[in-house]
């Protein structure tokens, strides 16, 4: 087991170099740099000395395989530089915002797991029943439904039905402060992009709940325990579900790892100041070191989230064993 | 829908009519109160002297003081300026308009406590004039003019002028000039200010959380006595439009100071009935269409000519004005100033302005025969922003349509778009765009100079460089005009090296309870936020905590 962590860990490092290689060259096929951007993007007279100053400073106008080797070198010393754009530290700008993000990936996944997980095993211990029908109508809608848009609904919703009832209109609050520091405030941010997250999030995992609960249910084991006269409720809980949280929990690392950096367009309806919202601007910016630094974070929490679902697959089930 | 466009219609005059009634009154100002504003932009630094985004002017710009601004009761005048850190009216010429001396305000003194004279303006301009080897400046270029800056004593400023110059005062009324403590520049050196903040502004610095909001708080020693009105500001950035819409709808923001497309202001308008107040203006920026003159066949000033003819500007104003940022025809120089020239000349005078738009297209249509070059067929690149690029730039296309044209668009993102106008070049004709803070109608058309960094419609003309030289040295507006004239003739008619669409039009929804606040002709101006304040009563009212 032990050997298996170690291994696991070590291949962290060329995952991590392979995405750093993609990433560096992919920001730099695109036209333009942060410099122009900053001194002519909004239309006045960009100095074209200016311009050359600011990409001097920035060391754009190094050779790539200089550029490439002083961002694997700061990466090494765990330096990951200066944000292009605002001059601030990446690990500052990506530190203000990383508590927010992580905060609604939990929500989203507590929401997720508590309807998910009761949907998917009623759907499948009544299978085409009504009850089945209705739940699989629930969690297609989710799929098909995007978060974001489903981020304005709510928004358009509690504002027209808020003025509606009390007469003034109110939507959630614009910035965030910690829950430690006004809980309500907080949560009244906070828990509306988690439930439109957490129901898309959850129609994947009432899927596969539901299918893989089917699957466990048709085995012989289950067959054999209604024959001895247990109880539904009994084979359901406690033979059949932890066999069929394999794949869910597979699902719900995969969705947990995506929410911490892929909320881009969600964050934005909600003016989340979060990963995914510094992910956009920093690309629209060009600005190469902070994109670069959000690429590897994102990588990084995949492959940990990963590497604990495998953990995780052990303990679900006893046969699976790592050498 | 026609009967709701017109109670919408009405609406929206209602409101506006009802926020010029309310300001005729002109209620006495209270004191205390947050103004929640929502930015749409990111703030690159804090250092006015080499941003230019209202990104960072919006947030920043109330922690600082200028020499001399805009008329803060009367932003609405693109001529009216007055003094900030200066005393008296803003100085004339001397000296066959080659002199400016400026008296400066004592008892001025920095958020810090430093005291604020003459020196700390001198060290601010010598920054934004002659910046040392190795330190940016991005309004340099306007003050190319300035001899010398000298301080005779503490309180007194003296400008020398190498000619008289026209645009000298309005340059120096620019909102980016923030005064800097010569202490701080001495001792920190030119880039502290990037980073750190030390104004002698109506707010002093409270936080800055990156993507998400400034605050700031009244700074009790502020020269303007009996200012400001609020007691803090907190400056929220939210990058989407629909974000700082919904935000004023809901009480999270009080106002947003850049503007909103006409339907945004119709919602705000429809949901909150008089708890809304629009303030209008002609906006200092317009769209060009540029043609790229080393492109063929647009090196041929006919088919140049063709692009321009065939632009209804008439009624594109008419019906773009309801579904985007722009509404107003004009020439060269910002239609509301002075300096520009009235409808009926441009009609008289310049390709593409005429009454008649079937004899224009049907001009062009012959020009582009003549050329060899009937159903033209090019790419119009444009860039990927909706208000109003690729809402005009749609309407381009259908504009030259018309007049046999074959044209396909091409929307880039902003950073691979201006890779292509500015660098590469390889556009035949592109959306461009001109923008500027106080409206310096002199400085506002060198975008138009072939030798102009920002011009890129890649093609040379002595004629024009002579005409723009003589016009900068004209010390009165009298002798500037003619010369103005011929410039815009030569620029939009004989060369036709760029055409001009519509001129934007700035529409700020905000709560009713925030008064004080005149809208400008850009969204770069009357942003010290020290006349605003809160009416309280108005804002319980309204339910708004």
């Amino acid at each position: 087991m032990y050997s298996y962590i170690v291994k696991r860990m070590l291949m962290v490092f060329p995952t991590l170099f392979g995405a750093a290689v993609v990433v560096f060259l992919l920001l730099r096929l695109i036209p333009g740099d942060v410099c122009m951007l900053k001194f002519g993007g909004e239309g006045g007279y960009a100095d074209p000395e200016q311009i050359k100053q600011c990409q001097d400073m920035l060391k754009l106008t190094d050779p790539k395989i200089k550029q490439f080797y002083d961002y694997m070198a700061g990466f090494v010393r765990f330096d990951l530089g200066k944000s292009m754009w605002t001059q601030q530290d990446v690990t500052h700008e990506i530190a203000i915002r990383f508590p927010m993000s992580l905060q609604i990936a939990i929500m989203a996944t507590f929401v997720s797991v508590i309807i998910a997980v009761p949907l998917g095993i009623i759907s499948a211990a009544k299978q085409n029943t009504l009850v089945d029908y209705f739940v699989r109508a629930i969690s297609i809608a989710g799929i098909a439904m995007p978060s974001f848009w489903l981020g304005i609904v709510i928004i358009l919703g509690l504002l027209i039905v808020t003025q509606a009832w009390t007469g003034v209109p109110w939507m959630p609050p614009i910035f965030y402060k910690p829950i430690w520091v006004d809980p309500m405030h907080n949560l009244s941010q906070l828990i509306w992009p988690a439930l439109a997250t957490g129901y898309r999030y959850s129609s994947v995992a009432t899927r596969m709940t539901r299918s893989a609960m089917l699957d466990v249910l048709r085995e012989d084991y289950v067959r054999t325990a209604r024959a001895k006269g247990l109880i539904e409720k009994v084979i359901v809980n406690k033979h059949a579900l932890k066999n069929a949280m394999l794949p869910v929990v597979t699902v719900i690392g995969i969705e947990f790892a995506f929410l911490m950096g892929g909320l881009v367009v969600t964050e934005q309806v909600f003016n989340l100041n979060g990963v995914g919202k510094l992910f956009v601007e920093s690309v629209t910016q060009a600005d190469y070191t902070l994109t670069q630094s959000l690429v590897m974070l994102v990588v990084f929490i995949y492959v940990v989230i990963n590497f604990l679902v495998d953990l995780m697959y052990a303990w679900l089930d006893p046969r699976i064993r790592y050498s | 829908m026609k009967g709701l466009a017109q109670k919408l219609g009405i609406a929206v005059l209602g409101a506006t009519f009802a926020y010029s009634a309310s300001t005729a009154k002109a209620a006495a100002p209270e004191y205390g109160g947050n103004l929640n504003i929502v930015v749409g932009s990111k703030i690159p630094s804090y250092d006015g002297h080499i941003e230019s985004t209202f990104g960072m002017i919006h947030p920043i710009r109330p922690f600082y003081s200028l020499l001399i601004r805009e008329n803060p009761d009367n932003p609405a005048s693109p001529t009216d300026f007055v003094c900030d850190l200066c005393v008296g009216d803003v100085p004339k010429g001397t000296e066959g308009g080659t002199k400016y001396t400026f008296k400066i305000r004592t008892g001025v003194k920095f958020h810090d406590g430093t005291p604020l004279t003459s020196a700390d303006i001198k060290a601010t301009f010598d920054k934004i004039v002659n910046p040392p080897e190795g330190v940016a400046s991005s309004r340099k270029a306007y003050f190319k003019m300035v001899e010398s800056i000298t301080t005779p004593d503490a309180e007194t400023l003296v400008f020398k002028l190498k000619h008289p110059s026209g645009t000298f005062i309005p340059s120096v009324a620019m909102p980016f000039n923030f005064v800097y403590s010569k202490k701080d520049l001495d001792t920190h050196g030119f880039k502290w200010h990037q980073k750190n903040i030390n104004g002698s502004g109506a707010f002093s610095f409270v936080e800055h959380v990156q993507g998400s909001h400034v605050k700031g708080k009244k700074y009790a020693s502020y020269h303007h006595k009996g200012r400001p009105y609020l007691d803090s500001y907190t400056a929220l950035a939210a990058p989407k439009m629909s974000v700082r819409l919904q935000a004023i709808r809901g009480g999270r923001a009080d106002i947003e100071f850049r503007g909103f497309p006409p339907k945004a202001r119709d919602d705000l308008v429809k949901a909150l009935g008089d708890k809304i107040k629009v303030q209008e203006s002609d906006w200092n920026c317009v769209l060009l269409a540029t043609p790229n003159h080393e492109v063929k066949p647009f090196d041929d000033p006919r088919v140049r000519r063709a692009l321009t003819l065939s632009i209804d500007r008439m009624s594109g104003s008419k019906y773009l004005s309801n579904i985007a940022i722009v509404k107003t025809p004009g020439g060269i120089v910002f239609p509301s100033h002075p300096m520009a020239t009235p409808m009926s000349e441009l009609q008289a005078n310049i390709a593409g302005y005429g009454k008649d738009i079937n004899a224009s297209r049907a001009e062009a249509k012959k020009l582009l025969q003549e050329a060899g070059q009937s159903g033209l067929k090019f790419t119009f690149l444009n860039r990927g922003v909706d208000q109003p690029y690729k809402i005009v730039g749609t309407w381009l296309l259908g504009q030259w349509k018309k007049a046999g044209m074959k044209v396909d668009q091409v929307v880039k993102p902003t950073t691979p778009f201006y890779a292509s106008l500015r660098k590469k070049g390889d556009f035949d004709v592109s959306v461009d765009f001109n923008c500027q803070s106080i409206v310096n109608p002199l400085a506002d058309v060198s975008k138009f100079l072939p030798s102009a960094g920002n011009n890129y419609a890649n093609f040379e003309d002595a004629e024009l460089e002579n005409i723009y030289n003589a016009m900068l040295k004209a010390e009165t507006q009298d002798e500037q005009k003619p010369l103005l004239r011929k410039y815009e003739k030569r620029v939009l008619n004989d060369l036709a090296s760029q055409a001009i669409t519509l001129w934007w039009y700035k529409i700020n929804p905000h709560r009713s309870y925030v008064k004080g606040w005149k809208i400008a002709p850009s969204h770069y101006l009357n942003q010290s936020l020290d006349n605003v304040w809160i009416d309280a009563a108005e804002k319980k009212r309204q339910g708004v905590n």
